[in-house]
């Protein structure tokens, strides 16, 4: 069955998602997808329901927008490596225009942004697609923060320097840099352990399907980590920054992710770990998806806001959606290069 | 050409300015309006006209001073794009005064967009409105005033400024008003401006 969708992919011409076990990831991640939207649908229907009608709204909310990357990341992998690039340049650029939009900065900043949004935000994505480890890598923490505090020192406006230049450094930083690493998976050619052997030989599959497990393995980590607040939430951990995040939710959601990514790897073999390799990544990306929402849940606290959504009405809220995304991407990137990329050689050791 | 260059022109100002549209207690309509606005950057007059639905963005001028707006070929371009109408804010007679002009220029079919505070405002609050908007409405009480406020665009391109950052931005249209009988001027303007004054606490209220 899921070879017959092989032919639909190379209408499309590009081979990122010519993996059995990648298709059939997507196809099940797609389907269920579907299947909880009409869950949604059912529970806003019922008139006498005992579910919290805010709870269902958030869940609504949460499957319509995850659909929505899914099928968009699926659109642009068939396409090729340098539109899922640009798709990723494009939600960061967003996302830091609602970062941005949501900070009080000076006239004195005006041509900072200027080059932080049209220079250093092009480049980085730029440099992710041309497979520039040595340069995406640096030019953000290196370049850019050096930059940022420099250009502003040269207007003549000094007040609260070190406040706007950290806030100018974090956006980038967040809604940019660490995001692109999402995007810079594809670049990674990795190698994978045989038991076997006992040796490491170049892994087949494709790292188109090492990103959806990543996306679809934070989306899981949200949706449990919300699962595992309502249901057995008792101590929360800081009450003035998110209410509702509690320790049994962190802990719980960590656990249960490790587990699904165990599942995962067992049943659509689209990573090169190993099953308790799979777990152990699916751990980190729940900690630090988990560490990413209180982080912006503190930033949006401290200037007042819900939703980064609400902040120009109409606006979807891209930072809401991506925040868990942005902290795991990063980590997630380095630690697979660390252990199992070719070209870094850590794992002859 | 035109045909081309005016879409596109008016969906890269609504890219870049990010703007969101909400009609408050309104709605879009081609009947002859006049909307006010709170001015702080050269890029208001653009996206408030880019961001009228198309049917309306036809029979919509914006009101721009000519000596910025006929400043280089670019600026003469665009203006042209986007229909201004432009005054001469030195050339100002007791005969043809705007007033006059502007009536004369929109006929019984065109709709306006004007700034009462006359120049762009740096400090971000609502300044004076200029007693324009009064005899304009004096002189055609039929027409409808629709108060305005934009938010957030003078971050978008500040005074002095020549190239935009691209945040986000929000326009806010509201009810219309018009000249009650018997209104004194400075009662008038004071209600005109509490009307874009009421959307812009309408807006800080929602986020």
């Amino acid at each position: 069955m899921i070879a017959s969708f092989r032919p639909v992919l190379a209408i499309f011409g590009s081979d990122l998602l010519n993996d059995t076990g990648t298709i059939a990831l997507v196809l099940v991640v797609t389907i269920s997808l579907v299947i909880l939207l009409f869950v949604g649908q059912w529970l806003k229907r019922k008139p006498e329901s005992h579910f919290d009608p805010a709870i269902v709204r958030t869940f609504n909310k949460r499957v319509s927008s995850w659909l929505t990357i899914s099928l968009m990341l699926v659109l642009a992998l068939l396409t090729n490596k340098v539109v899922t690039v640009v798709l990723f340049g494009l939600v960061s650029f967003w996302a830091l225009r609602e970062f941005i939009t949501m900070t009080p900065t000076r006239r004195g900043d005006h041509r900072t942004l200027f080059w932080v949004f049209l220079g250093f935000t092009p480049a980085q994505y730029v440099l992710v697609a041309m497979d520039k480890y040595q340069l995406f890598t640096i030019v953000i923490p290196v370049y850019a923060m050096l930059f940022i505090p420099a250009r502003i020192a040269f207007t003549s406006d000094h007040k609260r320097f070190l406040e706007r230049t950290a806030k100018i450094q974090f956006g980038l930083l967040i809604c940019v840099y660490a995001l692109s690493h999402a995007a810079a998976l594809l670049n990674l050619e990795l190698v994978t352990y045989d038991f076997g052997t006992s040796a490491y030989v170049p892994w087949k599959g494709k790292p188109a399907g090492l990103l959806f497990f990543f996306v679809v393995i934070v989306q899981v980590s949200d949706m449990l980590h919300f699962v595992w607040d309502r249901l057995f939430g008792r101590h929360v951990i800081a009450a003035t920054v998110n209410s509702t995040k509690t320790w049994e939710g962190l802990i719980g959601a960590a656990c249960c992710t490790a587990l699904v990514g165990i599942l995962i790897q067992l049943l659509f073999p689209v990573t090169p770990f190993t099953w308790y390799g799979a777990g152990f990544m699916a751990l980190i990306i729940s900690a630090m998806a988990s560490s990413g929402s209180m982080t912006m849940s503190a930033i949006k606290r401290d200037r007042g806001l819900n939703d980064y959504g609400t902040l120009v009405t109409g606006h979807a809220g891209v930072l809401d959606r991506i925040d868990s995304v942005c902290f795991a991407a990063p980590i997630f990137f380095h630690v697979t290069r660390l252990f199992l990329d070719a070209n870094s050689g850590a794992y002859l050791n | 050409m035109k045909q081309i260059a005016v879409p596109f022109l008016a969906a890269l100002a609504k890219v870049l300015s990010g703007a969101t549209v909400r009609w408050v207690d309104c709605e879009p309509d081609t009947v002859q309006r006049v909307y006010f606005a709170n001015h702080t950057s050269h890029l208001d007059a653009l996206v408030l006209w880019s961001s009228l639905p198309k049917h309306i963005r036809a029979v919509t001028r914006p009101v721009a001073a000519a000596d910025y707006w006929n400043g280089g070929p670019v600026r003469r371009y665009l203006a042209s794009i986007f229909n201004a109408l432009l005054i001469d804010r030195k050339m100002v007679k007791v005969r043809n005064t705007p007033i006059d002009i502007m009536i004369r220029e929109i006929g019984f079919k065109d709709s306006l967009i004007v700034f009462p505070e006359g120049g762009r405002n740096l400090s971000g609050s609502l300044g004076e409105f200029k007693s324009g908007l009064f005899y304009l409405a004096k002189k055609r009480p039929d027409l409808e005033l629709m108060p305005v406020y934009i938010d957030n665009l003078n971050r978008v391109m500040p005074k002095g400024e020549f190239l935009p950052v691209p945040l986000l931005s929000c326009i806010t249209i509201g009810a219309p008003i018009w000249l009650e009988s018997g209104e004194k001027k400075n009662e008038f303007l004071d209600r005109a401006r509490e009307a874009v004054l009421r959307l812009k606490a309408d807006c800080d209220n929602v986020a």
